[in-house]
Parts: C-alpha cells; structure tokens; sequence
C-alpha cells in the first residue's frame, strides 16, 4: 500500500523580485514538465510580492505530486534571478542540490535608504556553505540583446541542461509561446535560450567546500 | 475560437485552483457569477469572463456580489460568487439571512482564506461562517477537487436548498496541476417562484423556517456521512489515522506516506460517524486541518479522542515540514526529529525586501507629503498599494483595518483625541475602489456628523493592489468594455461636502499638492482631496522620457531618496559636519533610466536642482532646464 512518490520527484525553486518574470518561467517549466508526461505542482505567493518583493516559484514533478510546496531542504535546483535573492532561499536545497544564479544585483529601497546593507559577495556566500553554483549574467546578457525582459527566457536556457527534461522541448516551448502572442520576440527569445544555456556551460567549475 | 472552451472533455490541462473552480461554474451552466476582487480568489472571476454564456461581473463589493447571486438563485439560474476571506464579513448580513430562506436555483459562493498572510490583514477561518449560517461547506486539497467539488456543489445545493460554502486556500487558489475538464450543462430551467412567505424575511415567515433549518441541518449532516467527495488513503502504519482536510490532507500524506489518511471533501457537518468508523481501525487519531480546530473540537464533543493543535501550530500552513517535525515532536522521536530536515527558510541574515510602491507610482508624492506633515497629523489608511505608506521611507500611516475604515476611524480619532493629539489634523487616505467599495457610507457619515477630516481619495483608475481591475470608477467592465463611469467630483459634492473644500489634483505636481493637503488639514471642516493619475502596471499610464541626476551636482541632501521611488539609488554616502557642529549624513543619489517613467515628482525634492532630463529635448514638461 505504501507509496513514496516524494523521492521520484523534481523539485524546483525559482526566486527573485516581483516584476522580473519569476513566475513566467515558472510557468513554461511547469508546461514543459507536463508536456514530457510528468504530473506537476507549481505555487507561489502572489499578492503583494508583486510589488518589487520577494517571489518564490514551487515546481515539483514526477509521477504523482502530493504536496504543493516543496518541503524545506528538497529543492533539487534553485534558479534564483537575483544574487542576494538566491542567498536568502539556499538553505531550502538538498545537500546535493544545485543552483543556477543571476549576477545582477539588485538593492531594494530600504538598502538604498541606508536601512539595510545588501551583502559584499552574495555568490561567495552561497559558495561557502558548499552549494554548487553557476553563475550567468542574464541581465548583461538580455541588454546585450537589446531587452533586458528577456532576462527570464536567459535564465530558462541557463538552467535547461541541469533538468531531467529536454532542454530543446523546453527552447521550442519557449519559442512556441512568443511566435503564438508576440511574434516579433520568437526569435530574439531562441537567441536570449541559447545565450543563456552557452553562458551557463562556458561558466568555471564551482569551488569544491572549503 | 476560445482557448478555455476548446480544451477536449476528458482532457486534462494545467489549472490553477481559481482556473479550476472557475472552468466547473461555467461546466455547471450557471448564469451568473460575481465578485469583488481579493487575493488569492481573484483569477476566478477574471478567468470566468473569458468564458462565453455566463454573466460575470464585478460588483462593488462582497455584499452586493452575494446578493446579486442571491437574486440569480431566486430567478431559478444557477449562480455563483467569489470572495477572500474577509470578503464574507462585508457580506455575512446577507449570507445570514438567506441561509435560513435558502436558495432556488444552485447557489455557490467560493471563499479563499489566506493561510499564511500573503496578502491580507487577518487569518480568519471562514468555516466558522458556514457553522454560524448552518450552511455546508466543501473544502477542496488541490485544482482537481476544487473543479469535481464546484459540480458537487450546485447538486448540493440545489438538492437541499441551500447555499453552499466552497472553502479555499492560498494552496488551491494558487496552485497549478493537471484537470480533467468536462463539459458544459444545459442551464435548466426553473423560473422564479412567487411565495413572499418564503423570500420576504418578515419575522413571522423567518420564525415559521427555524424548524425547517433544523431539518435541513439533519439531512446535510446524513449526506455528508455518506459523501463521495471523502475519501480515504489507505496506509500500512495503524499505530496513527489522520483526519485531514485541504491541502494539509496532500502535505500530510507527503510527511507520513504509511499512515491511513481519511480526507474530508464536506468538513461541514463534520461526517463523525464515519470519522468514529475510521478511528476504530488505528491507536490514535490525530486532525490536520487549517487554521482553527473546528473539526477537532466537534469529534471531542461527540466523545472521540483525538488529537491536533495540541500537536500542530494554530496558525500558517500545515506544509510537509511543519508536519514532520510537529509529529516526530509529539511522539517523542528524537531521531526521527533530528532526521527530519530543519526548518529552512529564508536565510535571516539577507535584508528584508519588503514590497514597494512601483517607480512613478502616483501615490509617492502623497505619502511624500504626508511624511513632511507628521508632527501635525493622525493619519488613518486603508486597504490597498497605498497601506505600503506605512512603511520606509514616509512612515505616513497611523492605522488601517478594513475596507472604509479610514474614514470612520478617522472620524473618531478627530472626535476622541487629547492631549498633545487635540491640535492635530485628522487625515484619511482611501484609494478609488475601496472608497467605492465601502468608503462612500464613512464619507457620508462625516459630512452628517460635521467632522473635521481631511479625506485623500487617491485616484489611479484600477483595483492595483489586486493585479489591476476594473470598478465603477474607471469606465470599464470586466470584459474591458466601456461602462458609466462614476464622477468622484460629483459624488463627495453630492454627499453633502461644499464645493469649496473638494479638489482635483495631479499628483505628479508635487508642490500644488503638498501646498492644497496643509491647506486643507487647518480648515476645520470636511475637505476632499482627489489625485488623478493612473496607476504605472495599466494601459492607463504614459510614461514619460527618464529623468537622471547631474553627478556633479548632487549635493547629498537625500531629498529624493525620501520620496521612495525605487528608481532612485544611493551611490555613495558621507557624514559630514555643519557649521553648528552637528554631523550629518549624506546620500548622493542617481536614476535609474530603465525604472524611471519621467513622472517629474522627485524634481521638487531636490534643494541643487540636480534633476534633469536624460535627454533634454525630449522632455518639453520640464521648464527649469
């Protein structure tokens, strides 16, 4: 009668800042995962996050997903679209779990009101307590491209080789959905895919825990 | 073509739990659903207009949504409304009363609790309304049941003649998994029933129902002894039976995958029966449900013996973690309390990131303002983006507890102050819907009681906080057609405000406004103060060519930086010593060209006129350059 389905299943946990497209590719890899076959659970806090907050993205799946968030220290991968963001959510990894981070850096009001100091090295951070991380500058990236919205599709194509989907489904995926609403974006969205995928690939070996 | 229709019967695609709930009233043929919008149950209604052959609307607020429903149900249509939490006490006189007339045609009114607080101003467990209104409720784990148990619903409904309560959470509203979608019913046809005995609460006809409630109360208690929508998970481990309802049911089943789990889909009456049946099979019995033990107390009460939030927190989500620590706690488990993964979080050592208000958003410069007068003012908030005033950097809000509540509050706060309070202004400050929604009574009640307030009616033309919808004040429906737009001006001039002290103000001119808001606070009586802007996230706003700060020019004073315009940033600071001695903090500042919408509110603020256009022939507002 047992069943464990929870070891079977992907957990991935998105985070950034209201505004930045978190929840929109959290979307895409929750379709992508339903497209390979998988059940899916995907949540987040919606609501005032919006507002240049906090965001987080739940994505577990695998062959049945009973509870919706993934429970503390069984992310599998994080995908965290800002530096210091990425920091706060790293203590819900597995040991063996991975990270994908943005480069940019982003100080919220308070910190530039002087109320809060935003961290010297946030990555060296997540690097000291022995998380495995690769680092892509999506920001510099989608600018270079000449549109930082499409930091989030860089983000996609930089965590797409560490999932156990194909990262080419999830690339026509992402592709499909801008030449259906946005056509003009299709092609510019392949390339932000594969710029982030190559940056993420081209990234130095993490430093092994001290 | 509608993407929403066309999805096959019997197919299964990726719902969110409002999506679900809202493909299964369209299923269900209803012909009418209303709401007021309220995270997390907004996406119902927004995804219901989507839908062709219903009636959705918004409504103004949570009681006029429920009686419109109420209406429908009357008229022999199936209806249905959506609320948050806090929306069923603005329409709990309603839902009262026709509870015991109940209802005609199928009658569903879906309420979303926020169990965790996301985004609201309590954690109410609204299953207490439908033991207070002897109304059944359904409580749904994920966007499957949330879909199968909306169908199950209007059967029930209409099968005893009542409304039913369909109790969400933050963790099925917001939470997207694979639906099995069916097909649309034809509405049937019930045409309304003339018998003023049964619909005219008159005391003699309300008296002359209490019996029948009771009946009605015996009948839903027997059908959820026997309902389809409990099931029951089976597991090996029988020294524990859970009896878990909502999404805890799935969490709990995650943190103890060989303990039988019977989960409730109608937790309202309280199947104890089957639940007793259950009990008889494991040693203990322990409840899982969110927030307040309302299922545990009532099984104590029929002399079963169990346990809950003895073991379990009394508030937040029951999510895995929770579940597996509090139970290993209980028991004694010292190794299985080690094994089990700490509560992780967020790292506390990371800054805090609270919320924001957006660049160019056109309630900086009230709130900017309103922090220059602190010392002279009570001010009294109110629901929306604007409570984020309270906040860094203006600190600009005393109290905010409801919707409207910033005008009546306010107005006891002037009537009652003392002391070194007796000499200071009373302010409310209310956005466009919320006034629309409950606010107009508090501003009538104002002028009729000769107040002395300063009402802020800050107009951005949308429900913002909510994700931006439409209101009777922004000339528009649902469906983004045209509909009457309310004229705010003649509205408070209507209500009895004198024409003299209502004003409309661009928000964007930051000393106009600061100049009427001090004016206004010394005149002892009501004045109304409007700003009209719309909000930066619609369609409504035009932003304007970027400001930026001439470097060298900046002299640190910080001015800008109190506005709170997240497209300002400190690149460096100093102290520095003044002529009297005193040390002094500076913070010089720049723009970030890619935030800033070129609102010009900051330029004010700024003692160097270190504030100019990026591109200064682009920008004919500006005159100082």
């Amino acid at each position: 009668m047992t069943e464990s389905p929870a070891a079977t299943v992907t957990n991935v946990l998105l985070c950034g800042i209201g505004g930045q497209g978190v929840l929109t590719a959290a979307e895409l890899l929750a379709q992508a995962a339903v497209a390979a076959g998988h059940d899916a659970k995907k949540t987040e806090v919606a609501g005032m996050a919006q507002r240049g907050g906090v965001v987080t993205s739940h994505l577990r799946f695998g062959p049945r997903v009973l509870a919706p968030a993934i429970p503390d220290g069984e992310a599998d991968l994080l995908l965290g679209f800002e530096a210091a963001e990425a920091l706060r959510w790293i203590g819900q990894l597995r040991r063996t779990g991975k990270a994908v981070v943005n480069g940019l850096r982003v100080k919220p009001p308070v910190v530039h009101q002087g109320l809060f100091d935003y961290p010297e090295d946030p990555i060296g951070m997540i690097r000291a307590v022995g998380v495995e991380v690769r680092v892509v500058e999506a920001w510099d990236i989608a600018d270079s491209l000449g549109n930082h919205r499409l930091m989030n599709t860089v983000m996609l194509g930089a965590v797409s080789d560490l999932l156990p989907l194909s990262a080419d489904d999830l690339r026509e995926r992402v592709v499909a959905v801008f030449r259906a609403r946005k056509p003009a974006l299709a092609d510019l969205n392949a390339r932000a895919f594969d710029a982030g995928r190559a940056a993420v690939t081209a990234a130095p070996e993490p430093v092994a825990a001290g | 073509m509608n993407a929403l229709t066309d999805i096959a019967v019997g197919g299964r695609t990726l719902f969110s739990g409002n999506e679900a709930v809202a493909r299964a009233v369209w299923e269900s043929g209803a012909a009418l659903a209303t709401a007021y919008p309220g995270t997390p149950s907004t996406e119902i209604l927004e995804t219901l207009a989507r839908y062709p052959d219903i009636r959705a609307q918004w409504s103004v607020n949570e009681k006029v949504a429920l009686e419109v429903a109420i209406g429908a149900s009357l008229a022999g249509a199936r209806a249905f409304c959506a609320m948050k939490h806090v929306g069923l006490n603005v329409a709990a006189d309603a839902l009262m009363s026709q509870a015991l007339a109940g209802c005609h045609g199928g009658l569903v009114i879906a309420v979303a609790d926020d169990v965790g607080l996301s985004s609201s101003q309590n954690e109410q467990d609204s299953r207490h309304w439908g033991r207070f209104a002897h109304l059944p409720i359904l409580e749904p784990a994920e966007a499957q049941d949330a879909h199968d148990q909306t169908l199950a619903a209007f059967e029930l409904s209409e099968q005893v003649g009542c409304p039913v309560i369909l109790r969400l959470t933050t963790r099925v509203c917001h939470v997207k998994t694979l639906v099995t979608v069916g097909e649309r019913q034809a509405p049937p046809a019930r045409g309304f029933i003339r018998d003023s005995r049964r619909w005219v609460m008159l005391p003699s006809n309300a008296k002359a129902m209490l019996p029948r409630q009771d009946e009605r109360d015996a009948t839903l208690t027997a059908l959820s002894e026997d309902s389809e929508l409990t099931t029951l998970l089976d597991g090996i481990d029988r020294s524990l039976g859970i009896v878990a309802s909502g999404p805890a049911a799935l969490s709990a089943r995650e943190a103890l995958p060989d303990t039988p789990v019977l989960k409730l889909g109608q937790t309202f009456p309280v199947p104890v029966e089957r639940i007793r049946a259950f009990s008889r099979t494991v040693d203990a019995l322990l409840v899982v449900e969110e927030t307040e033990p309302l299922i545990e107390q009532e099984l104590r009460a029929a002399g079963l013996s169990v346990h809950g939030k003895d073991v379990l927190p009394k508030h937040g989500e029951l999510s895995v973690a929770v579940l597996r620590r509090a139970v290993a706690a209980w028991r004694g488990d010292a190794d299985s309390v080690g094994a089990a993964p700490a509560p992780a979080g967020p790292d506390p050592s990371v800054f805090p990131r609270p919320p924001t208000m957006c660049a160019g958003c056109p309630h900086l410069s009230p709130f900017y303002c309103l922090s220059k007068l602190r010392r002279s003012t009570l001010i009294a908030g109110d629901i929306g983006c604007y409570t984020l005033g309270a906040g860094h950097p203006w600190q600009a809000m005393d109290t905010c507890t409801c919707m409207g509540a910033s005008m009546t509050m306010a107005q006891g706060l002037a009537a009652a102050r003392s002391g070194e309070d007796a000499t200071k202004a009373v302010v409310s400050v209310i956005g466009d819907s919320t006034f629309l929604h409950m606010g107009m009574q508090g501003l009538l009640d104002l002028v009729y009681n000769r107040a002395n307030v300063t009402v802020l009616i800050l107009d951005n033309r949308t429900v913002a906080m909510t994700g931006g919808q439409e209101h009777p004040g922004t000339g528009f429906d649902i469906h983004g057609a045209e509909a009457p737009r309310v004229d705010f001006l003649a509205l408070v001039k209507a209500m009895g405000v004198k024409p003299d002290r209502v004003h409309s103000v661009d928000p964007y001119k930051l000393p106009e406004l600061f100049q009427l808001i001090r004016a206004e606070t010394q005149v002892p009586e009501v004045s109304v103060i409007i700003t009209d802007q719309p909000c930066v996230l619609t369609d409504r706003h035009q932003p304007r060519p970027a400001l930026k700060v001439v470097e060298e020019d900046c002299t640190g004073c910080g001015g800008c930086i109190n506005t709170g315009c997240p497209a300002i940033q400190v690149t460096r600071r100093e102290t520095t010593t003044t002529k009297s001695g005193k040390t002094k903090e500076l913070a010089f500042a720049r723009i970030d060209s890619a935030f800033c919408t070129g609102c010009n509110a900051c330029v004010e603020t700024c003692a160097p006129n270190a504030i100019v256009p990026l591109d200064p022939s682009a920008h004919p507002r500006l005159e100082r350059v």
